[in-house]
């Protein structure tokens, strides 16, 4: 996951509910209207906006390092199929939106996004869905994550050393089985801390 | 959803973004990736139920669509939802609760053969019932082109197929998570 970098920046500042839903309107826009004008403003504006935030090249770099070579088969792919010009266009939007992202999650801290997706989702209520669940699932799943990684690599070795570490399944069923088990004990500690987001005080 | 249904449900959607981390591999003219993520989906629904699992892949979904990099590749916004893989990765919260559902209603008679049945039906042929048209309608192709563009994807499905049959008969021996309806 992308690193949150502290800084006083007016796009640090502004508000992360704004951030999601220019993020969304971008991404509405370069894909409703494809022309290529359009995917190099976004992409310059992106260049500028990271600029403002202050955010060091090597990190604007590592943001489109895992795409390159899906940005290469897409330009490969649109080359052969409508010219240069739309290979271009489909590269310079995808980069665009990926760097769009990437600031949110850079300037942004996690708790503050959390917080901005719950109001945003406060509707959920009149599904019968309450938006504070919504709100706790969203952390335990960006904190979920990190962990997945570090048990992974936990059991890849032990399978290594039984000779295993070419199984699939002698991988992820440990792996599946540690995080349910923890997930019980994570679930009797939220309770155990009188967790109740329905407010019923029981 | 008690809290433990509620640690589940971010514990598969987890499950669901790690299984990205494998680099995926853009099938040519459909231009939509193969991924491990479709596996979360079909392990969610049979490991978690019907509820849990579809909640975890809709969690998923809105989380991608916010914008965060969940998907294989370090993707994500609305542009993946619009984009031609959007029929997909729309229908992943229907196939898991199906899978899920099917899942519950026969896990007393359950054997290998309608494990695979059960995935096969949910996991494939009605997220491609969606997801087929999806790609005609966005990258403009007719529909037989992206039917045929879409069947490079099956050789990769059946292995995944397979591996969540064996995944899920060990993890439900060691840790039996579903309730029988």
């Amino acid at each position: 996951m992308t690193p949150y970098v502290p800084g006083a920046s007016p796009v640090h500042r502004c508000p992360p509910g704004h951030k999601i839903l220019g993020l969304v309107a971008a991404g509405t826009v370069l894909f409703a209207l494809p022309r290529l004008g359009l995917a190099l403003a976004a992409l310059g504006l992106a260049g500028l906006l990271y600029g403002v935030a202050g955010i060091p090249a090597r990190l604007v770099l590592a943001q489109l390092r895992p795409l390159a070579w899906i940005l290469a088969i897409l330009v490969l792919v649109q080359l052969a199929l409508d010219g240069w010009l739309a290979g271009l266009m489909v590269a310079a939007r995808l980069a665009a939106l990926v760097l769009l992202a990437g600031l949110v999650t850079l300037t942004t801290r996690s708790a503050d996004l959390i917080e901005a997706l719950q109001r945003g989702l406060a509707w959920l209520r009149f599904l019968g869905v309450n938006p504070a669940k919504v709100g706790l699932a969203i952390a335990l799943t960006l904190r979920f994550i990190p962990v997945l990684a570090a048990i992974t690599a936990e059991v890849r070795e032990a399978q290594r050393a039984r000779g295993l570490e070419r199984s699939l399944v002698a991988l992820t069923v440990p792996v599946v089985v540690r995080m349910l088990k923890m997930s019980d004990d994570i679930a009797a500690a939220i309770d155990a801390r009188s967790y109740d987001p329905d407010g019923t005080g029981h | 959803m008690s809290t433990r249904d509620i640690v589940f449900v971010a514990l598969f959607a987890a499950l669901t973004a790690a299984l990205g981390l494998f680099p995926p591999v853009t099938l040519p003219v459909v231009g939509v990736p193969i991924t491990a993520q479709s596996m979360g989906v079909m392990l969610a629904g049979a490991l978690a139920g019907s509820m849990r699992g579809g909640a975890a892949l809709a969690l998923f979904v809105v989380l991608v669509c916010a914008g965060l990099p969940l998907m294989a590749g370090g993707r994500g916004g609305l542009g993946i939802v619009m984009g031609p893989g959007g029929g997909f990765v729309l229908m992943w919260p229907v196939a898991a609760f199906v899978i899920g559902y099917l899942y519950e209603r026969s896990l007393r008679t359950l054997t290998v053969w309608k494990e695979v049945l059960i995935l096969v039906a949910s996991g494939v042929v009605l997220t491609y019932a969606v997801g087929i048209p999806w790609i005609a309608a966005v990258a403009r192709i007719d529909l037989a082109k992206a039917a045929i563009g879409s069947a490079w994807f099956l050789p990769g499905d059946a292995v995944k197929v397979v591996l969540v049959v064996l995944i899920a008969r060990a993890v439900r021996r060691a840790y039996p998570t579903l309730q029988a309806r």
